[in-house]
């Protein structure tokens, strides 16, 4: 090894407060568990629904109460922090727990003597630690190890959304805050309008890439070869399994959880990029992604819980570094709350465009026209914001 | 035969070796690597953006990007 690599592999001074937060990303995959004690503790069956609870109202409180955290570890310690084999033993660990609570899960939904609403709050909870699981699986799917490829992998099975790692590396990436890309939301749209279209377009551009690449290698999209095959077969055998051992009925709760699991991954990646618009360069390409184009929060709760997802502008810029070296950019968009009060934001239409077409437009400037913007909502937009004032114009003003 | 590295994330094509999982088998030209391919591990780099690169004494590359004439400029 040469003298440098030596010299930014050592030990620095500085000291990664944080270090020890990181164990607590697996209290997420043991929600389920816990809400099965709490119903058991309090004999309260609306603890069955604990992983929603947790979502939407614990983790924003968490988010209030603990504030935020713009520390940035220094240049000199990024090698370091990144070679620490301890941090992504607390992503590699989220896997067992996430596959012993879907275990105990399938347990509990093969119960004769459970109610069927008390199930269905715990295909709710489950579905919770599916979402948060594809969010795992991101941080290990951008590495380069192929053993992190693999347990990305295995945590997008129980959710069915194994062609996520190959769109969202190879697609959204590409095309982040471009009109083009189905998980970069825009100014005007729902997240109802978004759900569906980043739902279909995603599988859609994740097939289309593979299906371009096996071209290439002159072979048939339908083989196992095909990555996104091969996740969904994972699936596939994963919930067979699980119906062969707990029987056929946990197969309903199994599905549910998925689709609910699917959807909380969804409302995060419409809070990322909303409205945020890459220009286009003189060469006709769009312009390199910048820490303009991602909405970020420095609030400690999400970010703990999410490794660090919410430090979304530098994850864009260099999607290989891992989470514990993630750090707040400067001039990048800061989100008025941490993702977890957002989501909720994000399902109440009314109110997220009260609050975040506002933000976008004043990141423009108060030109919504420089935004990336929903077709058809131009009229409304004129509305509230007036009718967009070119460059000219402004100077003339001036 | 050459190397190009993508200035994100590091990256490295080697025309030697290819990336037979892209479909480049071993001694595929860059000429014949397709302008809007991005990069594999990071996706936020095409081809264009590739910087070429020089094999060393030492066996680590090198960018020298403006010490060797990339094809097709």
């Amino acid at each position: 090894m040469s003298s440098t690599a030596t010299e930014a592999l050592r030990t620095p001074s500085w000291t990664d407060r944080k270090r020890y937060l990181w164990l607590l990303s697996m209290i997420v995959p043991l929600v389920p568990v816990a809400g099965w004690g709490l119903v058991n503790a309090t004999g309260l069956r609306l603890f069955w629904w604990f992983g929603p609870m947790f979502i939407y109202i614990l983790m924003p409180l968490a988010d209030v109460l603990l504030g935020r955290d713009s520390e940035n570890p220094p240049e000199s310690a990024l090698a370091w922090l990144e070679q620490d084999k301890y941090y992504r033993w607390c992503t590699y660990l989220f896997l067992p727990l996430q596959y012993a609570s879907m275990v105990c899960a399938c347990r509990l939904w093969s119960r004769s003597d459970l109610a069927v609403v008390d199930k269905i709050g715990l295909a709710a909870t489950m579905g919770m630690v599916s979402g948060i699981a594809i969010n795992t699986a991101h941080e290990l799917g951008h590495k380069k190890e192929h053993a992190e490829r693999w347990f990305a992998k295995i945590a997008l099975a129980p959710v069915l959304y194994g062609h996520f790692f190959i769109e969202h590396n190879r697609g959204h990436h590409v095309r982040v805050a471009t009109p083009e890309d189905p998980a970069s939301s825009r100014l005007g749209e729902s997240f109802w309008q978004f759900l569906p279209r980043t739902m279909i377009g995603s599988l859609r551009s994740g097939w289309a890439l593979e299906a371009r690449r096996l071209r290439r290698l002159d072979r048939t999209r339908f083989s196992l070869r095909n990555d996104i095959l091969n996740a969904w077969l994972m699936s596939v055998v994963l919930f067979a399994a699980l119906a062969v051992a707990f029987g056929p009925s946990v197969l309903p709760y199994l599905l549910g959880q998925a689709v609910l699991g699917m959807t909380l991954l969804e409302v995060v990646n419409y809070l990322e990029h909303y409205g945020l618009l890459r220009r286009t360069a003189t060469n006709g390409r769009f312009e390199h992604v910048q820490a303009r184009h991602s909405w970020n929060s420095n609030n400690i709760a999400s970010n703990v819980f999410l490794y660090h997802l919410q430090r979304h502008s530098d994850h864009h810029a260099n999607p290989t570094r891992r989470y514990q070296a993630l750090r707040d950019t400067d001039g990048a968009p800061q989100l008025p709350a941490g993702y977890a009060a957002m989501i909720v934001l994000a399902y109440c239409t009314p109110l997220w465009r009260r609050v975040m077409d506002a933000k976008v437009v004043a990141h423009y400037d108060g030109d919504y026209t420089s935004a990336n913007v929903q077709p058809g909502a131009a009229k409304r937009l004129n509305r509230r914001f007036g009718r967009p004032v070119s460059a000219d114009q402004r100077r003339s003003v001036a | 035969m050459s190397s190009y590295q993508c200035p994100v994330c590091g990256y490295l094509f080697d025309e030697l070796r290819g990336h037979p999982r892209e479909g480049f088998p071993a001694g595929t030209p860059w000429e014949s690597v397709p302008d809007d391919w991005a990069c594999p591990d990071c996706g936020v780099r095409e081809k264009v953006d590739f910087e070429p690169t020089a094999v060393c004494s030492g066996g680590g590359h090198v960018t020298c990007a403006g010490q060797l004439t990339p094809p097709g400029r």
